[in-house]
């Protein structure tokens, strides 16, 4: 790599972020030319947060070209998490400055004094600090090493721990299995739950002992929903294949079939995050439920009718808050349940993200691999949630 | 009253607009909502019955109760030492909840009663942490923790889930809600923050407060990978590890003994739930007015 090189990331970065801030600028009518010389900075200073800890080192000769085209990404990565923030930051600056009005604050009644605050902060800001942003910062730098627990030294290997992901079968497998599983508790736990809602919200007789029957699901653990279905789906003396048979002539291998295991976690995940889903959708459902009595009266209009066109359109809050809880659920909590019900297998067939990423960082003791796994994990959280709430954020309804 | 307001607009020959829900109330809504219940409450029930039973009764599909539960419960205390797992899950789960609370009502009302410079990026600081799944930071957290000696500890359990970014915006919400008369009248009282937190604040929060408690409750009983890789051995472990024990790796599963340790395992934080619930369940109706 020639020495100029890094040079020429941050002139170009430098010009992207130009161009792209001025632009903006010139649609709130604010100077272009104020934009172009913040732009370039932000463009600049967002191309190097992640080749400078790096060193560029994705852009030598002798590395691949999957390297330098995430070396890329990366690049862009940087500049969008630094470019985007300055544009929002300026403009509510300027929008704030043209309505003196706007974003007024709850400051009346507000106590004396500057130490007080700091004090009553302190303990809540030194634990995130050392429990949460410092590992955060720690997993990105593990992600460039090749490091073992216990062993004093370790190995820088650029973003290796990234690019050796596509190749890897194990981890695509999982990655097909996640988004699996994750869609199935996704849909089948909010359908479920919306039903059982639109049956539990109304004012009828004994509303509230329903209510407790349906939600107390939420309180037992991933585990022990794990425990349970390994005792309903057993292959000797479980009990659901036992009815199956009984009334349809099947059996299910439920925990040895690899095609059937990711339903047995899929069931006792419903199952257990079942009783959070109503809840709020009875919570959701009855502060609209006077809309829906409108809804009612809209002539000709028939159940079907109005539960698409009035009740659905009216939660759709609440089914995106869910469907992002629901997924977190999916991808994270789920390990416990699995580790009981299947250990991941048969054949990996229930090795999700996370309990690959148990295996390689503390049973294969790989802690960059892991690190680097956890990171990818992160962002396909991060994007997921930016694109529910492009795609349907737009169109939430948020008058209720 | 908005639904009077709403039926004038109505044709005369338009009825009883409160009874027309979207479902009517019938009977066959009763039904439904047993069969549900019935069908959500199996598993535990099922749970509880094999409980009292050993393996020949479950191969056998006997669904009466068995007579095993004095022996279960000897092999689950004695043998694989629940009692213990259980006391830590207890000591872990109030220790980490309560202290959650307060810190949680501290920087609620540092935020809301109190103006410093940086409040915003302070506020930032403490909402960002919102996105963070620890499942994710665990490599990193697990290198840190042992490095500063806490392997294998108590405190590794407690201390760095002490922090509530969850706790702080909900009481942020809450007490922004609350007229600014009250700590003016306070001030002029000459009353400190602390007994204004006290006297006025947490009384007028017991509803989100209930509901925060459930909350944490259930996610701190219910940890299980930190605390798996955390600490070794028996002595410290919390019960969601220690049913392990239980599982037996060759002999094969003696399903009795698992299934009485799942329910004992549950019963803390279903307690919580039932006893709190109607303050969890307002705590969240508030959360959602705004």
């Amino acid at each position: 790599m020639t020495a100029q090189a890094p040079l020429l990331i941050h002139v170009i970065a430098a010009l992207i972020g130009a161009v792209y801030l001025a632009w903006r600028f010139q649609r709130i009518q604010v100077s272009p030319a104020l934009g172009g010389m913040i732009g370039a900075a932000a463009g600049a200073v967002g191309s190097a947060i992640f080749m400078l800890p790096l060193n560029y080192c994705t852009f030598e000769s002798e590395r691949s070209l999957i390297d330098a085209v995430f070396g890329v990404l990366l690049i862009g990565i940087g500049m969008a998490l630094v470019v985007l923030p300055v544009d929002a930051l300026i403009r509510s600056v300027v929008m704030r400055r043209r309505n003196p009005n706007m974003g007024g604050t709850a400051q009346a009644g507000a106590f004396k004094g500057w130490l007080l605050p700091i004090v009553f902060l302190a303990p809540t800001l030194i634990v995130l600090t050392l429990f949460l942003y410092y590992p955060s910062l720690d997993t990105f730098r593990l992600s460039t090493l090749l490091a073992r627990l216990g062993a004093r030294r370790t190995l820088f290997v650029c973003v290796d721990n990234f690019t050796s992901l596509v190749s890897d079968g194990d981890y695509l497998n999982s990655f097909v299995i996640t988004i699996f599983i994750s869609a199935a508790i996704v849909v089948l736990g909010l359908a479920l739950a919306l039903g059982i809602a639109l049956l539990a919200y109304q004012p009828i007789k004994g509303a509230r002992i329903y209510r407790t029957l349906l939600i107390w699901p939420y309180a037992i653990s991933p585990v022990v929903a794990g425990v349970i279905f390994l005792l309903l789906f057993n292959p000797t003396g479980g009990i659901v294949n036992y009815a199956l048979d009984n009334v349809f002539g099947i059996k299910i291998g439920w925990l040895n079939d690899p095609t059937a295991a990711p339903w047995a976690v899929i069931i006792a995940s419903v199952w257990k995050s079942l009783g959070y889903n109503i809840l709020f959708y009875i919570a959701g459902l009855q502060n609209v439920s006077k809309d829906i009595r409108e809804a009612a009266s809209i002539d000709g209009a028939n159940v079907a009718q109005r539960f698409f066109s009035v009740v659905l359109p009216l939660l759709s809050p609440i089914t995106f808050f869910l469907v992002i809880t629901n997924m977190t659920y999916a991808f994270f909590e789920t390990f416990g349940t699995i580790d009981y019900l299947t250990g991941g297998g048969p054949l990996n067939s229930t090795s999700t993200l996370m309990y690959n990423i148990y295996e390689v960082g503390i049973t294969n003791n790989d802690l960059g691999k892991a690190a680097a796994q956890s990171i990818v994990l992160f962002a396909l959280v991060i994007g997921l949630t930016v694109v529910q709430f492009r795609t349907s954020g737009n169109r939430v309804n948020y008058g209720a | 009253m908005a639904t009077t307001t709403a039926s004038e607009t109505y044709p005369a020959d338009y009825v009883e607009p409160v009874r027309r829900t979207l479902l009517p109330e019938r009977w066959y809504i009763h039904a439904a909502l047993w069969v549900i219940c019935l069908i959500v409450g199996f598993p535990l029930f099922y749970a509880v019955l094999v409980a009292t039973q050993n393996n020949s009764n479950v191969y056998a599909y006997q669904f009466l109760p068995g007579d095993q539960f004095e022996n279960n419960w000897n092999i689950v205390m004695n043998l694989a030492n629940l009692g213990n797992y259980m006391l830590n899950s207890i000591f872990i789960t109030v220790l980490v909840t309560a202290g959650k609370t307060i810190l949680s009502l501290l920087a609620g009302l540092a935020f809301v009663y109190f103006r410093f410079p940086g409040k915003w990026i302070v506020f930032g600081f403490v909402l960002v942490t919102l996105m963070m799944p620890t499942e994710i930071l665990v490599i990193a957290l697990f290198r840190f923790v042992n490095s500063i000696g806490w392997g294998n500890n108590y405190l590794a359990l407690i201390v760095p889930f002490i922090a509530s970014a969850t706790g702080a915006f909900l009481f942020r919400q809450h007490f922004a809600n609350i007229p600014a008369e009250l700590s003016e009248a306070a001030q002029l009282d000459g009353a400190n923050p602390l007994t204004f937190l006290i006297r006025v604040l947490i009384p007028m929060s017991m509803n989100t407060i209930g509901a925060l408690v459930v909350i944490q409750f259930v996610y701190v009983w219910n940890m299980y990978l930190w605390p798996a890789l955390i600490i070794q051995g028996q002595e410290r472990q919390v019960v969601q590890v220690g049913l392990r024990t239980l599982v037996g790796a060759d002999v094969g599963i003696s399903f009795g003994p698992l299934m009485l340790g799942a329910v004992i395992a549950s019963l803390p934080p279903v307690i919580i739930f039932v006893l709190l619930q109607k303050q969890f369940m307002s705590g969240f109706a508030l959360g959602r007015d705004k």
